[in-house]
């Protein structure tokens, strides 16, 4: 299927700044898609262009084919939802509702069946006749969704809609999107800073960095194979070793890592040897037992002994910091009667830490600036220089 | 329970609207009510007024004049404030969307006119509207084309506009058609001197619009002036209202414009009142032209504030039924 909505070398300078540079997406029909980058990235000047508020420097913009980066927004059959709902405060959630369907002129009852459709959809026919200021930040929320469907759009662009809801109505929403989303079969696009709405909603992710895609991939491909240092710490929390590859053999090699040791990883793009690498092991990856692993969970590979530093609770996860040599890791250990160690580890001990060579994924863009994304560790207290 | 159901707060609002209320007790209620006793004297020779209660000053109201002077005023004072608030919108909204330190540059250049006398400022339009100015022959093609158009309408129409006193059905007398002494005069002076009175509550209005409401309407197919039209001008209505009130309520009792740029042509009641108080010493006569005035206006200000408050009830009611219409059961 060729691609519904063809972005083709877009690109947007504000003065000196580029804030969208020469990007190019195909987004498919009835998929729901999401941008997601770090706070000025430029997701919302991408936005703004796909839905004729900005006009590109260069570039251009397909829809189904036909050229629409000079048409005026009202003459694209695309809808935004605004971060703050943009409901009109002086119509009641049925006037807002009807606003597109009046302005293409349809007959009344036409309108009235329609915006009761889109109504009983959401289930607020009850507050049919209440102005955006009575009703609640969830249920703008969802008018303004409706709003945006009830004419049928070719694509809906929807920018941080949640942003603005607490955490369990945000929770809510997602599921409400995406339910809504299977129903009316229009193509989302939808723009997040927040990993995990657009994780849990998408089909496929666009990570944006300073105005370029970086990576352009489905949810688990994004975590499990980032391209970059950028996704990689962007996604999620990891850690990086910098190493020299010192033997590879078949599908494995060996990585020296300064002031660690010896990490075996998979060789999947069949690097050679005296290459210099970079190695991306998540958290959650790492194993961290008192006692040595048995040979046949860790192979017998990548096992290191090192020293409990510093032990996080953070509910669903305990985060450990722990030393080996001169390299602080970090590991996410769930709680679990049925974890293999059920000693509690504290401060200070003396443990295992230990993961399967295919857990460590092997970064082709490397850069210094991304490796400050990456958590470190607490430090001691700095004494306070007093003035 | 609110405070003012309660015999403290009940106490303590009322000593906090004390004196406000009696400053207009006594400087608007008491006055208004002494205006509209001296309607019921008769006037004494000297100016003053007369002891005994008759119904002579009202009967002296029959006066052929007046209906149309009413009329006219009320007309000219409805065509200045339409003007003022339909210059005013376009105005408003442009100078909200510029940028935030221009915006204060521009409110100065708005109040600027008041540093002068406004009867300089009136007495300079004279000038401008001189007989062999540049204003004048601006005016002469604009009535050219009136005519024009008046001739192209259907004799009905022709026959409405002459008796609504908006049109004329003689031709074009270029010696007679000066905008100067003209009611032409008084309404462009009128708008032009209470233009800074719409335009500020209405750019005070605008200056809190959320425009990001009007690309939410482009968004979803509106072009820009239905836009502004269903989005941008309701959302501003308050404003508007103070606005019209601004220059209404100076417009019908405008005397100063119509006295220097009118002539004999423009005599507004504001002129009139002014005749008999000062000129004919009639007190009483000129009291009961101005509650005439004021009754004629607030007559249909009464109208449409129980209209409106109509309206708003039947949409209660329309909300209140699809509200019971979810419950099932529930009768309406
Ligand atoms: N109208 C504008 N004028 C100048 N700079 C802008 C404008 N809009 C956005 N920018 C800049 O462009 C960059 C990208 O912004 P934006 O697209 O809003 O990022 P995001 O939505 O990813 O947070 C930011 O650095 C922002 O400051
Ligand atoms: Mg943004």
């Amino acid at each position: 299927m060729s691609d519904f909505l063809v972005i083709d070398k877009v690109s947007k300078q504000f003065g000196a700044l580029t804030a969208v540079d020469s990007v190019s997406l195909g987004i498919k029909k009835g998929e729901f898609f999401s941008l997601l980058g770090p706070s000025g990235c430029g997701k919302t000047t991408l936005l703004r262009m796909l839905g004729g508020f900005e006009t590109p420097d260069s570039g251009r913009i397909y829809l189904d084919g036909k050229d629409i980066t000079d048409l005026p927004p009202n003459q694209r059959r695309v809808h935004t939802i605004f971060q703050n709902y943009a409901l009109f405060p002086t119509m009641t959630v049925r006037e807002n509702i009807a606003f597109p369907l009046r302005i293409a002129k349809l007959p009344k009852a036409k309108i009235d069946e329609s915006v009761d459709a889109m109504l009983e959809m959401i289930q607020m026919k009850a507050h049919a006749y209440k102005y955006p200021s009575q009703i609640s930040g969830g249920q703008k929320q969802r008018v303004a969704i409706v709003r945006a469907l009830v004419d049928n759009p070719q694509v809906l662009l929807l920018d941080e809609p949640l942003a603005a809801l607490d955490l369990k109505l945000r929770q809510h929403m997602l599921m409400e999107l995406d339910i809504i989303h299977d129903q009316v079969g229009i193509t989302f696009i939808y723009v997040t800073h927040d990993q995990g709405e657009a994780m849990s909603l998408s089909d496929r992710i666009a990570v944006m960095n300073r105005g370029r895609v970086e990576q352009l991939d489905q949810p688990a491909k994004i975590y499990e194979a980032p391209i970059s240092s950028f996704v990689a710490a962007f996604i999620g929390d990891t850690n990086f070793f910098a190493g020299e590859i010192v033997s590879a053999e078949g599908d494995y090699c060996t990585i020296r890592c300064e002031g660690f040791g010896d990490i075996q990883a998979f060789n999947d793009r069949k690097l050679a040897v005296g290459q210099s690498v970079h190695l991306s092991v998540r958290p959650e990856k790492i194993h961290v037992t008192t006692s040595a692993p048995p040979p046949e969970k860790g192979a017998g590979v990548n096992v290191y002994s090192s020293t409990v530093t510093d032990i996080i609770y953070q509910g669903v996860y305990t985060k450990f910091w722990i030393k080996s040599g001169e390299r602080s890791v970090s590991a996410l250990k769930p709680h679990s009667r049925f974890l293999l160690d059920q000693e509690p580890i504290t401060w200070n001990d003396k443990v295992f830490m230990w993961w399967h060579p295919d857990d460590g994924y092997m970064i082709e863009n490397f850069s210094e600036s991304d490796a400050g994304l990456v958590q470190t560790p607490p430090d001691a207290p700095k004494e306070v220089s007093g003035k | 329970m609110k405070p003012s159901n309660t015999r403290k707060g009940f106490f303590a609002e009322g000593v906090l609207t004390a004196p406000s209320f009696l400053w207009l007790a006594l400087f608007f209620a008491v006055p208004t009510l002494i205006v509209v006793s001296f309607t019921f004297h008769g006037h004494t020779p000297n100016g003053g007024v007369a002891e005994s209660w008759s119904l002579v000053t009202w009967r002296a109201l029959a006066d052929p004049d007046y209906p149309s002077i009413i009329w006219r005023t009320l007309r000219i004072s409805v065509e200045v404030t339409l003007w003022c608030i339909l210059l005013s919108l376009p105005c408003a909204y442009a100078i909200a969307r510029m940028d935030k330190r221009r915006r204060p540059l521009i409110a100065a250049a708005i109040m600027l006119p008041f540093w002068t006398s406004f009867v300089v400022r009136v007495f300079a339009w004279r000038t401008m509207l001189h007989p062999d100015g540049w204003l004048q022959s601006c005016y002469l093609s604009y009535l050219r084309c009136c005519e024009w158009l008046f001739n192209c309408l259907p004799a009905f129409l022709q026959h409405a506009l002459t008796g609504l006193g908006l049109a004329s059905p003689e031709p074009l007398d270029p010696a007679l058609a000066t905008a100067l002494d003209s009611e032409v005069a008084v309404v462009l002076v009128s708008v032009y001197s209470f233009l800074p009175f719409a335009l500020m509550p209405i750019y005070s209005a605008a200056e809190k619009f959320d425009f990001s409401l009007m690309e939410a309407a482009r968004d979803l197919g509106a072009n820009s002036f239905y836009a502004f039209r269903k989005i941008f001008v309701p959302c501003i209505r308050q404003g508007i209202v103070s606005a019209v009130l601004m220059v209404f309520i100076p417009a019908i009792g405008s005397y100063v414009i119509p006295q220097m740029l009118g002539g004999t042509n423009c005599v507004l009641i504001g002129n009139k009142i002014f005749m008999r108080a000062i000129q004919n010493r009639n007190i009483p006569h000129a009291s009961a032209l101005a509650t005439l005035m004021a009754v004629s206006v607030l007559v249909p200000m009464a109208l449409t504030v129980w209209w409106r408050a109509r309206q708003k009830a039947r949409d209660k009611k329309k909300a209140d039924i699809g509200m019971a219409a979810q419950i099932p059961g529930a009768t309406v």
